[in-house]
């Protein structure tokens, strides 16, 4: 390589700063949706290099299902502290006051209320014009189309065949009131790219990312960690420990953990390179039908 | 995966020091409906073994639903994404895939090849360093092919890869590669693209396309994803001229203040020297600054935080420019369009327009013409249509500091987003030609700078002492009219009239022309305008020595010719129409041109499938299918004496 030339995840990282930054520069009220997953770190990350040696200059945001994985928080709440975050946290009051669960209600259900309306709701109140999200195109093929900047109308939905052209980095960042963009500076980024980026940066991640002993059980062919007392257990249902780790994080009843021996960054970015499954597998929303996640986008899920 | 083995022989940590040090190529496939794009995508991902089983899976499940390949799983549909398109079987929006290998993280922008979805191909373009353009082997460069090939060389992309598809199906043909080689090859000449690499393969039964396979002995040259890797774009970048537009001002505190930004081209070093556009004040960069660190050099592409030894208002908008190179500041542009919306362009009417981080407001005043995406011809127009593509002229209220898209990717681009709905409509490429009257503007300007001046003081040799030499008041006449409509003969003839007189004078006309000093220029529309261009200039610097030039040229567009002479100075030049009707001229067709256009053997010629604009206000108009020649030379002479060119 030449002298003038940026390796690949330099080159990615640059364009995500880029991104980031016109963002800060033309909304009112920008966001950013937080997961606490490896693809929010490096997202934070990003928006710490874009502003520095300023603070980062807008809210970060989590729609919090109330069923995620303790450690998350946990971690979630370090974060916050060591970035200096300006943080805010949301969750669904009527999916509480209906206390709303994927066990009694079904998964769609419940992602609907506490995940889809719970950020349509954080949005509304905080009148965002523009929230990241860490979604990347190569996790899923009806991401592979999505924008960069994703056009959302005043309902938060998402209209495949009215999206605007997105030419060289000029991004149009124009919306009228009550509408919205929804920002995805990952876009180009793969699975891959996140892990190398993480090991490169030494970026914190959230434990369970990391192979060790978890009680778990066995649901529909899925292994969901017994992370505390909600879960109900079947009868006959005994919770056993094994080594395992979860390669994408949500909420924990609906998330599928892998066994694996993998418990430093480069053995996780090993076995993800020798694995013969994509990440998304272990995610027991998007199981339901081929076309299931551009549905959910329509309604406005990230 | 593929991993497996690189892992096995390398050990996780040498794979995590090499993938570090990958490069990334971003490239754009295109193709009509049924060329096999997705087909070609499908076998690079799954040759390369970057499909995951469980992706496969599904795949062969959707292959039993919406296949086409019978028992074989149906590669295409690894790729096709949304729902209503796999119904309808065709690709409807720009999808992006990704895969690496050993050497290379690629980006695939993967584009529809649909008539109507100019806009598509223009978005996937806009990034790409190098276009995979599909031909079926059955059938060959069709308008689409030209459609394709021509978008991708308007949005900047410098390298091709003609993928000849379907092998398979013309029983591996060699014959057959090399016709359809040699028909692209005529028809790319006028692109302008810099390199353009062949591949005969069948993404089916997966040859040449990541392995070589048996099938095609004859082709010496690399499988597809060996060209894809090894193909050198590092040299695309601009790293001579410095462009940095200022995204945000960084003010943590009191103390700092910082601009942010991405370097579009240039290197920035600290302690340079800068001006910032527009107020075109001066200063020193004293840090570059970012999050891991100062650094003493920072290169195009790199986002970075820069402050300055001075204080100097500078805010989101403005350019940071090295002192001795800076990109014209100018409120009025020529550009290509592409027209995105329904709503078609609308001269006269604002738009915003968004070009680097700057905003401003603007109006297209004038369509040029519109290009004939399909068989690259002008042709006139009021507006431009969805998936149009037009040359316009665009008048800002604030001044861009605009560079030709040609040199300059980042600094020559631009939207126009409607005001009232917000959409983007349009995307535009900054052409270098100045309008007639910016250049006579600009050389004005330059007289009063005292450059003109300058050169004179050089030259110890006044035009009144030439004048006196040679006895002449030199002019140039400018002869123009469709071919075979009497330019050349017309202007031989008064160069012998003239001789006679004892004048000075110098005949160019086409064939001259080419045989030198435009030896190197075909005949695009960018090709005709360059040797028109040359003869002016050339006109031109004859003046200087008192010398008089006719020159005997199509010159079809009004506009162009208004250039020519606007270079030429107004005031020693005289337009010419030789006016004959193309049924005239085409009779006189002794040499086959219109003959071979009509034919189709040939293309672009003026009359025949490009547009001749008659002269608005000619110095003089003869005649020339029913007016002897004779009274035309006469005429032409009457002209110069009484502009006081001849006694």
């Amino acid at each position: 390589m030449n002298h003038y030339a940026l390796t690949h995840l330099q080159q990615l990282e640059q364009e995500s700063i880029h991104i980031m930054r016109e963002v800060a520069a033309e909304f009112a009220r920008p966001v950013m949706l937080y997961s606490i997953g490896k693809d929010s770190g490096v997202m934070l990350r990003l928006a710490q290099k874009a502003f520095a040696p300023a603070r980062i200059p807008f809210k970060v945001l989590h729609v919090n299902t109330t069923w995620k994985f303790r450690e998350m928080i946990t971690f979630r709440d370090r974060m916050v502290k060591d970035l200096d975050l300006d943080f805010e946290e949301w969750i669904n009051p009527e999916g509480v006051a209906n206390n709303i669960n994927p066990f009694d209600h079904g998964t769609q259900r419940y992602t609907h209320v506490m995940k889809t309306e719970g950020l349509k709701q954080a949005l509304n109140k905080g009148q965002y014009d523009a929230a990241f999200g860490g979604a990347r195109r190569d996790e899923e093929k009806s991401r592979a189309k999505e924008r960069v900047f994703s056009f959302r109308d005043k309902f938060h939905q998402w209209d495949p065949k009215n999206q605007r052209p997105e030419l060289w980095n000029l991004f149009n960042c124009r919306v009228a009131k009550g509408e919205s963009i929804r920002v995805f500076p990952l876009s180009n980024w793969t699975e891959l790219d996140v892990w190398l980026y993480i090991h490169h940066e030494n970026l914190p991640v959230v434990p369970l990312y990391f192979a060790k002993e978890r009680p778990i059980v066995y649901r529909n062919g899925a292994m969901i960690m017994v992370d505390d007392d909600r879960l109900p257990l079947q009868p006959g249902e005994q919770p056993e420990m094994k080594r395992v780790r979860f390669r994408t994080l949500g909420c924990y009843p609906l998330t599928g953990a892998i066994e694996s021996g993998a418990d430093t960054l480069p053995k996780i970015i090993e076995e993800m390179l020798r694995s013969r499954d994509s990440e998304r597998q272990g995610r027991v929303i998007d199981y339901d039908e081929s076309g299931s996640m551009e549905d959910k986008k329509r309604e406005g899920y990230f | 995966m593929s991993y497996s083995r690189q892992l096995d022989e390398q050990g996780i940590d040498t794979y995590l020091q090499r993938y570090g040090n990958r490069e990334m190529l971003r490239l754009l496939t295109c193709g009509s409906v049924d060329d096999g794009k997705s087909t070609l995508i499908g076998r690079l991902l799954y040759d390369s073994q970057m499909v995951f089983d469980d992706v496969l899976r599904a795949t062969k499940k959707a292959s039993e639903k919406f296949g086409t390949t019978g028992e074989e799983v149906d590669l295409a549909l690894l790729v096709d994404g949304l729902q209503a398109e796999r119904e309808q079987g065709i690709t409807i929006d720009v999808a992006y895939r990704y895969f690496a290998t050993e050497r290379r993280k690629f980006i695939i922008a993967d584009t529809p090849g649909h008539v109507q979805y100019t806009r598509n191909m223009a978005t996937g373009a806009s990034n790409c360093d190098l276009a995979v353009i599909l031909i079926d082997a059955r059938h060959g460069v069709l308008e689409q092919t030209r459609r394709h090939s021509f978008i991708c060389s308007l949005l900047g992309i410098q390298h091709f890869v003609i993928a000849v598809n379907k092998m398979d199906l013309v029983g591996y043909s060699e014959a057959r590669f090399q016709e359809i080689r040699e028909a692209y090859s005529e028809f790319a000449a006028r692109l302008g693209v810099r390199d353009i690499h062949f591949i005969p393969l069948s993404a089916l039964k997966g040859e040449n396309v990541v392995h070589r396979g048996a099938s095609m002995p004859w082709f010496q040259g690399s499988p597809l994803l060996d060209h894809l890797e090894t193909v050198h774009v590092a040299s695309d970048k601009n790293f001579v001229d410095l462009r940095f537009p200022v995204q945000n001002v960084v003010r943590p505190n009191l103390d700092f203040r910082g601009f942010a930004g991405t370097l579009a081209s240039g290197v920035l070093r600290t302690g340079d020297r800068i001006s910032t556009l527009p107020s075109g004040k001066q200063s020193r960069v004293k840090s570059i600054v970012t999050f891991d660190g100062e650094l003493a050099e920072a290169f195009a592409g790199m986002a970075i935080t820069v402050t300055l030894t001075d204080e100097i208002d500078i805010s989101r908008g403005d350019m940071i420019v090295a002192p001795n190179n800076a990109p014209p500041l100018e409120n009025s542009v020529e550009a290509m369009l592409v027209w995105f919306s329904e709503t078609p362009l609308q001269t006269g009417k604002q738009y915003l327009v968004k070009h680097t981080t700057a905003t401003t407001s603007g109006v297209v005043d004038e369509v040029r013409y519109r290009i004939n995406v399909g068989d690259l011809h002008r042709e006139p127009a009021q507006g431009l249509q969805m998936n149009e593509v037009g040359r316009i002229r665009l008048e800002c209220t604030r001044p861009l500091a605009a560079d030709a898209y040609a040199k300059n990717r980042a600094t020559g681009a631009f939207i126009l987003i409607d005001r009232l709905t917000n959409a983007t409509v349009g995307a535009g490429m900054i052409v270098e030609r100045k309008t007639a009257a910016d250049a006579t503007q600009r050389r004005q300007a330059a007289a009063d700078a005292g450059r003109f001046v300058r050169m004179q003081a050089k030259r110890r040799i006044t035009p009144e002492a030439r004048k006196a030499r040679l006895g002449q008041e030199p002019f140039v006449l400018w002869i123009t009219g469709l071919p075979r409509s009497g330019k050349t003969s017309l202007a031989y003839a008064l160069e012998e009239k003239l001789f006679e007189a004892q004048r000075h004078v110098q005949v160019l006309d086409g064939e001259l022309l080419r045989l030198g000093l435009s030896r190197d220029l075909g005949f695009s529309g960018a090709d005709r305008w360059e040797n028109q261009r040359r003869a002016a200039e050339l006109a031109r610097l004859n003046l200087g020595s008192g010398i008089s030039t006719i020159v005997a040229l199509v010159s079809p567009l009004e506009f162009e010719r208004q250039q020519v002479r606007a270079i030429v100075g107004a005031d020693r030049f005289l337009e010419v129409f030789c006016d004959a009707p193309l049924a005239v001229c085409e009779a006189r067709d002794h040499d086959g041109l219109y003959a071979r256009a009509r034919a189709g053997e040939i293309q672009n010629v003026t009359g025949v499938d490009a547009p001749y604009e008659p002269p608005q206000r000619p110095e003089l108009t003869l005649d020339t299918a029913n007016t002897p020649a004779a009274d035309n030379i006469d005429k032409v002479l009457q002209l110069l004496r009484s502009r006081h060119l001849l006694p």
